[in-house]
């Protein structure tokens, strides 16, 4: 049986507190780096179609960046952490204090470039990190990647190893923001987390849930 | 009033005149449209994986892989009044998102899905008239039956038409 057809909504809950977890920590190592309050949704877990993915990411035509982490070892999946790419360049322009930092311009610094594929690897290295030592289970990220494009030819990426399996994916999506006093340069980043499918039974067990019952 | 029929992931359509048909972020899925010039009907399969003898689960979801997927568009659009050896093809899509060190095959997604669909259009003598595959951008693309013309958004090379 698929393993989607078996999943309740306890089972979800637990996805949630995995996805609290995470991008908590994650959270709290942004707001090192900015030194700036970062706020943090509740996670929404999501079973999906392939078909209805692009539903999910919404809009065409929004440009994001991404950094993408494969994750190895007990509970192998793919990792995301996402943001619209001109409050990318401006996180970056932030860090670096270098204000001509576009992401959108193909000839923008390699410091640039090489500062945004570190920021995500430190804020996705902190969400596993957090999520290895609740778990006790070994997760390990593979070095980050980047990419500037559309959510959807992105995220695709993710689903492929999924889709030799089955037809649907869960996706544990959660929104961290930056608080600012006036709202005007308000960063939302997503972090996607997107386990293969045997290891969501590896995930619950390790948090002392049988998906059998 | 033209509307424009929406594709998702691992999913596929049609379209007549004056209807236009689009997929939106085609990473390394494969966008395959297939169509008759005469009789003006066309379809669009957005692919994600080569082969459904790959399959892994029982059940397989057809429009998912190159094979079933081309296979399905072929009997649709012959049972709709097109002809066999009218039908032609155009495709985009297949890029590599992301550059990795790493020679695992399943990272090579892109290039394989365009491969097997090339082979799969050849098999069932379908002439490929254009193409815009590769690269490393992810691509939208909207085909309109009536002018047969493929047009192709990306983020860092803009609008263009094949």
């Amino acid at each position: 049986m698929d393993f989607v057809e078996k999943i309740k909504p306890e089972h979800l809950d637990i996805l949630k507190e995995v996805g609290n977890i995470g991008a908590g920590h994650a959270a709290t190592a942004l707001s090192r780096l900015l030194n700036k309050t970062i706020d943090m949704n509740v996670p929404a877990v999501k079973v999906v179609s392939f078909s209805e993915v692009h539903d999910l990411l919404g809009g065409n035509d929004a440009v994001v960046a991404a950094i993408f982490l494969k994750i190895e070892g007990d509970v192998p999946g793919n990792m995301f952490f996402m943001l619209p790419v001109n409050e990318a360049s401006k996180l970056i322009q932030q860090l670096t204090g270098d204000t001509s930092i576009d992401f959108m311009d193909s000839s923008t610094s390699e410091i640039g470039i090489s500062a945004l594929t570190e920021t995500g690897n430190i804020l996705a290295g902190s969400y596993l990190s957090a999520l290895s030592d609740f778990t006790s289970l070994q997760l390990l990220p593979t070095p980050p990647a980047l990419a500037i494009d559309m959510p959807m030819a992105i995220i695709s990426y993710g689903l492929i190893e999924i889709s030799q399996a089955g037809d649907f994916a869960i996706l544990i999506d959660t929104e961290i923001n930056e608080i600012e006093v006036n709202d005007s340069t308000r960063t939302t980043g997503h972090f996607f987390l997107l386990p293969d499918p045997d290891s969501f039974e590896k995930l619950f067990k390790s948090l002392g849930v049988n998906v059998n019952d | 009033m033209t509307n424009v029929i929406k594709v998702g992931m691992a999913d596929l359509n049609y379209a007549i005149p004056p209807d236009k048909i689009r997929t939106s972020g085609l990473g390394s899925c494969v966008g395959i449209i297939i169509y008759d010039d005469t009789v003006k009907i066309c379809g669009l399969a957005h692919i994600m994986l080569p082969d459904s003898s790959q399959c892994r689960s029982k059940a397989v979801q057809r429009s998912k892989y190159a094979d079933t997927a081309i296979a399905d568009l072929l009997s649709y659009l012959i049972k709709n009044g097109a002809k066999p050896s009218r039908l032609k093809a155009k495709i985009a899509g297949g890029a590599q998102m992301f550059k990795f060190s790493s020679t695992n095959e399943i990272m090579r997604i892109g290039p394989r899905n365009v491969e097997a669909v090339k082979k799969f259009l050849k098999e069932n003598n379908i002439k490929i008239l254009s193409e815009d595959v590769g690269g490393s951008s992810g691509r939208t693309i909207e085909f309109d039956p009536l002018t047969t013309i493929l047009n192709i958004r990306t983020v860092n090379k803009g609008v263009k038409d094949i």
